[in-house]
């Protein structure tokens, strides 16, 4: 009784659900909550990363080529899909739903190179020799100090971890993002948003995964070419 | 039809095409600097600052934070830097665990096992 009486007093209040108080959608406001924790869960991997890099000998072996060289393209790859994605979103929002299919199928192709380029990068370093908790035999030979101190066998752990978490991240977008494409007839444009919303998010983190990772291990000296060849 | 377009998705296709040429450039300024012989902090620092200017452009744009209503914007970005900070409170314990690392003595494991005993 008392909550007819409120909702006769105060029509459409924020606090009687009769208004939207962040003005989207109550999927938006769940896809947002869902950023903010996946946000968590990476910066506590790059955190421990940090930490593990703080307190030990860290080698810093990845060549220009093929390692910067692919990374590269990978993030190049991964903007100009965001490119697309935002592409699409603006084509759905103005009821052109074929044009929204379209730049939605091209930010699934450019996911997909990212994803394959990433899978030869891992298959390089693989071959080289690098597992989660052994570094390549060459490597410990060359990054190991004057002191005798060798360098962390954790490094393929937090590279595969995080990268591997990203890349599935990708794998994961590309799959709902071509579930978007195939009924984007259907479904309203904010669900189109949402799903760009997923798709934003996944190139943010590579925007710190590619710094961290990469660019601060980059073997400036080519010092594992010449021993490992 | 454009004033609907507005009212769903502000901003246009030349804007983001500037900011994805932005990104881009950030990115290039990244790479060249991976390869100029710094200080670890330092680079860490420009770097991370280029990377968080990078991630603003893709959530204020992109993302179209910068278009919603201030509420959201409250709701999810100071909650999230809070948090983030939060996670730092380790960081200063690997320093720490560097002194306390077991030292491996590789190149004469006879000789200086007596002093690392110690």
């Amino acid at each position: 009784m008392s909550t007819e009486a409120r909702a006769e007093t105060f029509p459409a209040a924020d606090w009687e659900g009769g208004a939207l108080p962040y003005h989207v959608g109550h999927r938006k406001l769940g896809m947002w909550l869902f950023i903010v924790s996946d946000s968590l869960t990476f910066s506590a991997l790059l955190i421990t990363y940090g930490y593990l890099r703080a307190s030990n000998v860290w080698p810093t072996p990845f060549p220009f080529s093929p390692s910067i060289v692919f990374s590269s393209v990978m993030t190049f790859c991964l903007l100009s899909s965001s490119l697309t994605m935002v592409f699409g979103v603006s084509a759905s929002s103005r009821g052109d739903k074929a044009g929204a299919r379209k730049w939605i199928l091209a930010t699934i192709v450019l996911g997909l190179t990212f994803v394959v380029l990433h899978l030869f990068e891992w298959r390089h370093l693989i071959h080289e020799g690098l597992q989660p908790f052994y570094l390549p035999q060459h490597w410990v030979e060359v990054f190991t100090t004057t002191e005798g101190v060798p360098p962390s066998p954790l490094f393929g752990a937090t590279f595969f971890a995080i990268t591997g978490l990203h890349m599935f991240h990708v794998l994961t977008g590309a799959l709902y993002l071509g579930v978007v494409a195939a009924r984007v007839k259907k479904l309203k444009h904010e669900d189109v948003e949402i799903s760009g919303l997923y798709w934003h998010f996944v190139d943010l983190v590579w925007m710190f995964v590619f710094p961290l990772i990469y660019i601060m291990s980059v073997d400036v000296h080519g010092v594992t070419k010449t021993v490992g060849g | 039809m454009s004033t609907h377009a507005e009212e769903h998705f502000a901003g246009s296709n030349k804007l983001f095409s500037f900011v994805w040429i932005g990104l881009l450039l950030l990115t290039g300024i990244e790479i060249f600097l991976g390869y100029k012989p710094m200080r670890l902090e330092v680079m860490l620092t420009i770097l991370l600052g280029l990377s968080v200017i990078k991630a603003a452009l893709i959530v204020a744009y992109f993302m179209h934070l910068k278009f919603e209503r201030l509420s959201l914007i409250l709701t999810v970005v100071p909650m999230l830097v809070m948090c983030i900070c939060l996670l730092f409170v380790f960081f200063p314990d690997s320093f720490r665990s560097a002194g306390l690392r077991y030292q491996f003595k590789q190149p004469a494991p006879v000789a200086k096992s007596a002093a690392t005993e110690e």
